[in-house]
């Protein structure tokens, strides 16, 4: 009964995703109140009758319900509680359904925050998330049942969750990265929602704002989290693979940055509305193409579920109406939108422009070496991978590029700013950075360092700049250096939109300082070791003990200890283990990380060889904890911004 | 052509040539590092070029492995149930790395013929097979076993 019931109320949820989609926009055609007013409740329904299906799958994993097809494929009884819960989302099927789920929970959000917005703005944007629910649900109902059972022969015990997602990682790393995709239809309802009703002025602005820096904070967090997920995961210690489905997460997070940027310059200037309009259109687009590539396996990756063509096609169509409809809605309406701000070429503005033109170059290269595989086999027929060196290539120069402009930002004015200034102000920041650069140039172990590169040296400068002259504008705006008493009266004058962007910009310094240190001086070593074998790797010194068995819930594991003797002669034990997991039969690495604020030790075993020998993979890795630490920076940072008081103001057009 | 008229021209121009600029960048980096993928068959018949980046891929042989006693050196044959391609390794094999599985590998062809592998790939799954390898034998129309499939 219990699966029949989920079955049900997705159906329910799928009708009043419909009465949602079609009749409060109707209403506001028809400028009829009551339509109007039934968004709220219809949303609300939607999104009720969505967790009550999403409550009843879950239960059946909690039971072991082994007659539900998709329970049987993807637990088992010995599998941890917590994971039988995380294993909802596991795979495709119950993956979409979360993906539903929180797009309905974002248009109940968007109904329970929104009394600062005219009611037929509101009845719009509530309609149009139906309309995309609306499809999410078919696409479900259709070819993603996740309630299908196995009658009458069902199996005794269920096939296991893929041990690769028994983490903690998986337990929030797809609901935040889901929260940030879908959080961008709110941004894009909004964008259609002002283009069909023609009102795309600085108050259409303000709302939006709060909405994408949400989503953004989400999806930055969900891929932070991804990329450590990754590294402790996967065995090998990469932190960023540049691999399709990463590639899909990173495209809506590049648009998303710059459209939280032009969003900036249109609520206070009223300028680049229509390319406003056209981020918000393309995030949430490539959000869907991300999901796309994901779901229909057509990209060698390491995250492709199993293939099914039938649904690669769904969301290929889906994909096409959404965007095609869109881009329709915006050729016809966004003519008519004129920006008459005027600004010189010494403003803020220019400058947000240039962020927005690098992080477009920046877009339009991930998308061309994500897809050139695909334009390749249809042209020529060969088969080809781009490697991780083309999107370095390219990567490294951008971000030198903006780096300088993110460090003058703070100093920059609206509309025109004096250029004398800029020089002057900058010229401590610079050469505190070059100082910090050339410090952390002597810190770090030459012998492995493989010469100077003056990518990584330009970038530490520029990260060190980016920083001191963050710390030196907010010294100057509090009035550090004048007048102590009213420091604290200017702490508070200063705007949650300004604390947010400095948090976020420092974000940035701390995970290029991260990427530059740990892509420059990590030591990396596959070695063959036998009980009682040292090795010197870097200032530590690693000596194998031996090997011990080790049960666990559902799985057997090999776990090896190594002596970690460090300069200082401290000495400590780690574990990395090989883990055999019998109900797949499937083999896994659990490497063992020594975390530190300046470096990771990262052991992993491989296989077993002769006499008692193992593969065992051994790698220092400086300072590999900023990369994330500077993710959760950004996402804090855009957390704050958000807080601003105006956004909750009642909103009247400028 | 008034004063506009020529500031707007000079604008468009140097927005084309820079993007110009850019887009013929961005192709030259692609070509560089672009892996094209080889089937034995395809690198017994020599197609596939001496010393340069490529994959190739196929089911490991059963039998095949072997191993060095005193390094992490191993050796093992790659097939498409035509041609056979022995690959170099001196790296930790992936988890699911095993005969009888199909497994892409990205590295040089060296003058014997011999594919000295720089990486390994085999997927986390028991079900998964590289779609380059599963289209590889879809053309010979034998199955991940080499049976040849029933027409």
């Amino acid at each position: 009964m219990i699966p029949e019931i989920g079955h049900y109320a997705l159906i329910l949820s799928f009708c009043f995703s419909v009465a949602l989609g079609v009749l409060p926009m109707y209403g506001v055609y028809r400028n009829n109140g009551l339509l109007i007013w039934l968004a709220k409740p219809l949303v609300a329904a939607q999104f009720l009758f969505i967790a009550i299906s999403f409550g009843f799958l879950t239960w059946c994993f909690a039971v072991d319900d082994f007659s539900v097809s998709y329970v049987a494929s993807n637990s088992n009884r010995a599998l941890p509680m917590i994971y039988k819960v995380t294993a909802v989302w596991g795979a495709h099927e119950g993956s979409l359904l979360l993906w539903a789920l929180i797009l309905a929970g974002w248009a109940f959000a968007v109904s329970c925050f929104s009394r600062n917005l005219p009611d037929d703005i509101r009845a719009m944007v509530l309609s149009i998330m139906g309309l995309i629910s609306v499809g999410f649900t078919l696409f479900l109902l259709h070819s993603s049942n996740p309630f299908l059972r196995l009658l009458p022969n069902f199996p005794a015990d269920g096939n296991d969750l893929n041990p690769l997602l028994q983490d903690f990682g998986l337990i929030v790393h797809p609901p935040m990265l889901y929260a940030g995709y879908v959080g961008f239809s709110v941004a894009f309802s909004f964008a259609i929602a002002a283009l069909l009703s023609g009102r795309l002025d600085a108050s259409w602005a303000r709302w939006s704002r709060p909405w994408t820096n949400i989503a953004w904070v989400f999806l930055t967090l969900g891929i932070t989290l991804g990329s450590w997920w990754a590294y402790y995961e996967l065995g090998w210690g990469g932190w960023w693979f540049w691999d399709p489905v990463e590639n899909a997460s990173f495209l809506p997070w590049l648009v998303g940055t710059a459209l939280l940027h032009s969003l900036a310059v249109t609520e206070k200037r009223g300028a680049f509305k229509s390319w406003t309009v056209l981020l918000a259109i393309s995030a949430f687009s490539l959000s869907l193409l991300g999901t796309f590539l994901v779901r229909s396996g057509i990209l060698t990756s390491v995250h492709a579920f199993a293939v099914d063509p039938e649904r690669g096609l769904y969301i290929l169509v889906f994909l096409g109406v959404v965007i095609g409809s869109s881009l329709t809605i915006y050729a016809v309406r966004a003519p008519t939108v004129k920006s008459h701000a005027v600004f010189e070429f010494f403003s803020r503005e220019t400058v947000l422009l240039f962020n927005n033109i690098i992080l477009m170059v920046a877009t339009a290269t991930v998308l061309l070496g994500t897809f050139y595989p695909l334009i390749y086999e249809a042209t020529t027929g060969g088969k080809i991978s781009v490697g991780p060196p083309y999107f370095n290539l390219i990567f490294a120069p951008l971000i030198l590029l903006i780096m300088p402009v993110m460090a003058i930002v703070p100093q920059i004015l609206w509309k025109r700013s004096p250029t004398k200034d800029l020089i002057k102000k900058n010229i401590i920041p610079l050469v505190c950075g070059a100082a910090i650069a050339v410090a952390f140039w002597y810190s770090g172990d030459q012998e492995v360092a493989g010469g100077f590169d003056l990518r990584i040296g330009l970038a530490i400068v520029f990260a060190a700049w980016l920083f001191v002259s963050i710390v030196k504008d907010l010294a100057d705006k509090i009035g550090l250096f004048s007048d102590l008493s009213a420091v604290p009266q200017k702490i508070r004058l200063l705007t949650p939109g300004y604390y947010g962007m400095i948090l976020a910009h420092a974000g940035i310094a701390v995970c290029v300082i991260g990427v530059a240190m740990v892509s420059t001086y990590s030591v990396d070593k596959d070695l063959r070791m036998a009980p009682g074998d040292q090795v010197q790797l870097g200032d530590y010194q690693f000596e194998f003990k031996g090997l011990k068995k080790t049960p666990g819930p559902n799985y057997t594991a090999l776990t090896a200890v190594i002596l970690v003797t460090d300069e200082s002669g401290k000495q400590w034990l780690m574990n990395p283990e090989k883990r055999q997991y019998p109900v797949r039969r499937n083999q896994m690495t659990e490497a063992d990380i020594d975390p530190g604020f300046f470096r990771d030790l990262y052991l992993a075993l491989g296989e077993p060889l002769t006499n008692g020998a193992w593969s065992v993979r051994i790698q220092v890795k400086p300072f590999v904890r900023w990369l994330w630490l500077g993710g959760l920076l950004m996402a804090f940072g855009g957390f704050v911004a958000t807080l601003d008081r105006r956004y909750r103001m009642k909103g009247r057009g400028v | 052509m008034n004063a506009i008229h020529k500031k707007r021209l000079i604008i468009v121009c140097v927005g084309v040539v820079a993007f110009a600029a850019a887009a013929g960048l961005v192709l030259f980096a692609l070509n560089e590092n672009i892996n094209l993928f080889y089937s034995p068959t395809q690198v017994a018949e020599g197609e596939a070029p001496v010393n340069k980046r490529i994959r190739v891929g196929g089911m490991v042989a059963t039998g095949s492995v072997q191993r060095e006693p005193d390094s992490l050196k191993v050796l093992f044959v790659v097939t498409d149930y035509e041609n056979n391609l022995t690959i170099h390794y001196d790296r930790v094999l992936p988890d699911l790395f095993r005969e009888g599985q199909g497994i892409v590998a990205t590295g040089k062809l060296d003058q014997n013929g011999q594919f000295r592998a720089s990486e390994v790939l085999a997927k986390h799954d028991e079900n998964y097979m590289p779609p380059e390898v599963s289209d590889m034998l879809e053309k010979r129309g034998v199955d991940a076993t080499g049976t040849t499939a029933k027409p």
